[in-house]
């Protein structure tokens, strides 16, 4: 009898349809002989250690500080705008993996926080012998939503997120449960993936009880066109509810406003990316378009900061944005970047909309280009100028200047 | 709602081809897929998830590649970390257990031959080394025989009801290699001990089989494209130890072995790397001819 590998409902009816006699110890038929011996770094027992140290330099003509999207109120966890001015230590990351068993494989990502701290982006148990296209996957994860949304810090062609990601999903999305995802036996590409979680991050927020606080469903399709050309393209939703959620209104006088919203947040992610390599050969040259457009609706309510009356009502609002955004690597090595962002935030849906501080409803765009050379392809050197106009007033140029290292495992990267 | 969760199952799978019934065979590159075809014949559906024009080094884990896998029976790679930057997470995508690592149906070729240019320390500062040796194991012909062996054994026991089949169709590819390496020997004897220069180490297979001599490489490191410094060095020494011709493979940039021919005066000769690198090398017989007539050529004076 083969032991119960799994607990949990979710996964025990995946285990109905586990195939047992696919299943054979891990490497079993590597041979032995041939090879000289393998390094610890590329298997036997010794867990897959990868680091990535990110370094960065923000130069803005305006306080990063004073840094809002007009109309837009949100929990103080979301970093939103560019960060530190100065010399910083960009998202250092130290990744961990490996397989368990024939059955079981896993990876830790632990974020290295310039404050100091370790933060768990991702801590993965994952199937790898379930079949049937079939990938179940529980702990803490970036959810698969949208394109950009499960892609690490190291893998953006930018050095931030676009507005969008920043002020609707809190950056990016991570959560602690359980996803399942399945790939069509079609020879057309179709994925499916549903995710059920705590709940534990904005949108999302103050889960108490036993239930889900987070659901989420998204459907991908993709394929080539000849050689040269490949697309990817889905439609995603993400169900978040929070419960005295704190969110921060900011009028003009820089005072702020520490609101409360308990409620139900549905986030729907449209995304898209096409890519063309002459003859499908990325090594020299290549061009990659992106975009997505994300749009949330808040149904609550929203209790006023104490200061200021401490009155409580119903609050709906609903906020969008997009981004495009192209890279072309023009020669080995070299590549150049232009993202487009745009903001849209709805009027307060509330009876309290008087005494919210700040503006009510807004819009917000930036532009930014970056140029990126990577002597190799385990390190990369970038520079990004960016303009952003969210803040009422003069614009605010902003200048970065990133490196991005990995040592160890070569990681092998998504679409 | 029950009905109408049928009615979008039954147009979803009206409107998308479901997978083959024969055996489904991915290569990760054509020479694997070539050989495939030489050993399963009809009795297999078989592509490449790259072509000679793609360095299997930078493949995107793309869509079509995530469901080619996923709908794979069998997968043949090369290994020995050659396509390690995408090749594990389209195994991880597809959700096919019959593909992962310890399967039958997971075959890398590299396990089978006796690697070259393993290096005795591992540094990235030496470049994209590979710990497990050099990964271009498909430019001598010699190595194809163990990777035959070990593909038709996989077969046999994957597709169990024509296990005889493939054992024929092994031994009748092992007599005809066997007679066309006798005829690529006595071919390609006027190359033993002639002295070349590679654009990147990717032949260190063929001058093994041949007996060439790297003399020099464009690329300053494994995976670093040539610089102009580089370039000029390799120049300079050439003049103190010549070689007869500068070899680049068909999918890698063609102008730093152009330029090395015309300021060193050395024909520079594309090698068709893999089946359908040039417009003969159709299978992985011509595969070899085609390899041995350019080298030959390029012997000629000019």
């Amino acid at each position: 009898m083969r032991p119960q590998w799994f607990a949990g409902a979710a996964f025990a009816v995946i285990g109905l349809i586990f195939t047992s006699s696919e299943i054979r110890a891990q490497n079993a038929d590597r041979s032995p002989s041939v090879n000289a011996v393998r390094p610890a770094m590329s298997g036997g027992f010794t867990p897959t250690i990868g680091l990535v140290l990110s370094g960065l330099y923000t130069r803005t003509s305006r306080d990063p500080a004073t840094y809002r999207l007009p109309g837009l109120m949100t929990s103080p966890d979301v970093g939103l705008g560019p960060g530190t001015r100065s010399f910083g230590l960009g998202d250092s990351e130290l990744l961990l993996g490996g397989n368990a068993d024939a059955w079981i494989s896993g990876y830790a990502r632990l974020g290295l926080d310039p404050s100091g701290e370790v933060e768990i982006e991702e801590a993965v148990v994952q199937s790898t012998a379930l079949g049937h296209g079939l990938n179940v996957k529980a702990g803490r994860f970036f959810s698969g939503i949208g394109y950009l949304n499960p892609l690490h810090p190291h893998e953006w062609d930018f050095v931030d997120n676009p507005l969008a990601y920043q002020a609707l999903l809190g950056t990016q999305y991570n959560d602690d449960g359980v996803s399942v995802r399945w790939v069509a036996p079609t020879t057309q590409f179709i994925e499916l993936g549903a995710e059920i979680g705590r709940g534990r991050s904005f949108p999302a927020g103050g889960n108490a009880g036993n239930g889900a606080g987070m659901s989420s469903f998204s459907a991908h399709t993709g394929g080539d066109i000849g050689e040269s050309h490949s697309w990817r393209a889905g439609v995603s939703m993400l169900n978040t509810k929070a419960l005295d959620q704190a969110w921060q209104a900011h009028a003009g006088d820089g005072q702020t406003q520490s609101n409360q919203f308990s409620g139900k947040t549905r986030t729907w992610v449209l995304d898209a990316v096409w890519k063309w390599a002459p003859d499908g050969n990325y090594a020299r040259k290549y061009f990659k378009l992106q975009g997505e457009y994300l749009s949330s609706r808040h149904d609550g309510q929203l209790t006023l900061d104490p200061t200021a009356g401490d009155a409580a009502g119903q609050f709906g609002q609903r906020n969008s944005g997009w981004y495009v955004q192209s890279i072309y690597q023009f020669m080995p090595r070299w590549r150049v970047g232009l993202r487009v962002d745009r903001m849209s935030l709805s009027t307060f849906d509330t009876p309290l909309a008087d005494q919210i501080a700040g503006p009510n409803g807004g819009r917000a765009r930036r532009e930014s280009v970056m140029v990126d050379f990577s002597p190799s392809e385990f390190s990369r050197l970038r520079v990004q100028l960016a303009q952003d106009r969210s803040r009422p007033g003069e614009l605010d140029h902003q200048f970065f200047v990133q490196y991005l290292v990995s040592f160890g495992a070569h990681g092998a990267h998504r679409y | 709602m029950m009905t109408r969760t049928r009615f979008a199952a039954l147009a979803l799978c009206l409107c998308v081809a479901p997978a083959q019934a024969a055996l489904n065979v991915l290569a990760c590159e054509p020479e694997w897929a070539a050989l495939a075809k030489e050993i399963g014949g009809a009795l297999i559906e078989t592509n490449s998830a790259t072509t000679a024009m793609q360095d299997p080094h930078h493949i995107q884990a793309r869509p079509s590649l995530i469901a080619r896998a996923r709908n794979a029976d069998l997968i043949i790679c090369t290994g020995a970390e050659l396509e390690i930057g995408w090749l594990p997470i389209l195994l991880q995508q597809s959700g096919n257990a019959k593909i992962q690592p310890g399967q039958p149906g997971y075959l890398m070729a590299a396990d089978s031959v006796r690697m070259l240019e393993v290096p005795e320390r591992v540094d990235r500062s030496a470049g994209d080394v590979h710990a497990s040796g050099n990964p271009h194991i498909q430019t001598d012909p010699r190595n194809f025989q163990g990777v035959a062996a070990a593909l038709a054994e996989r077969l046999q026991q994957i597709d169990v009801a024509h296990r005889d089949q493939y054992e024929h169709a092994h031994q009748d590819f092992k007599q005809r290699w066997a007679q066309a390496l006798e005829r690529w020997h006595a071919r390609g004897a006027p190359l033993h001990g002639v002295a070349v220069v590679s654009q990147h180490k990717a032949f260190a297979y063929l001058y093994d089989w041949l007996g060439l001599k790297e003399v020099a490489v464009l690329e300053p490191k494994p995976g670093i494209e040539p610089t102009a410094s580089h370039l000029r060095a390799v120049v300079d020494a050439l003049k103190r130890t010549p070689a007869k011709m500068v070899l680049y493979a068909s999918y890698q940039d063609p102008r730093p072995s152009q330029w090395l021919s015309d300021n060193a005066n050395l024909p520079a000769v594309k090698v068709p790397f893999t089946v359908g690198g040039s417009d003969t090398a159709k299978d992985l017989f011509t595969l070899f001819d085609d390899t041995l007539e350019r080298l030959i050529a390029a012997l000629a004076p000019r």
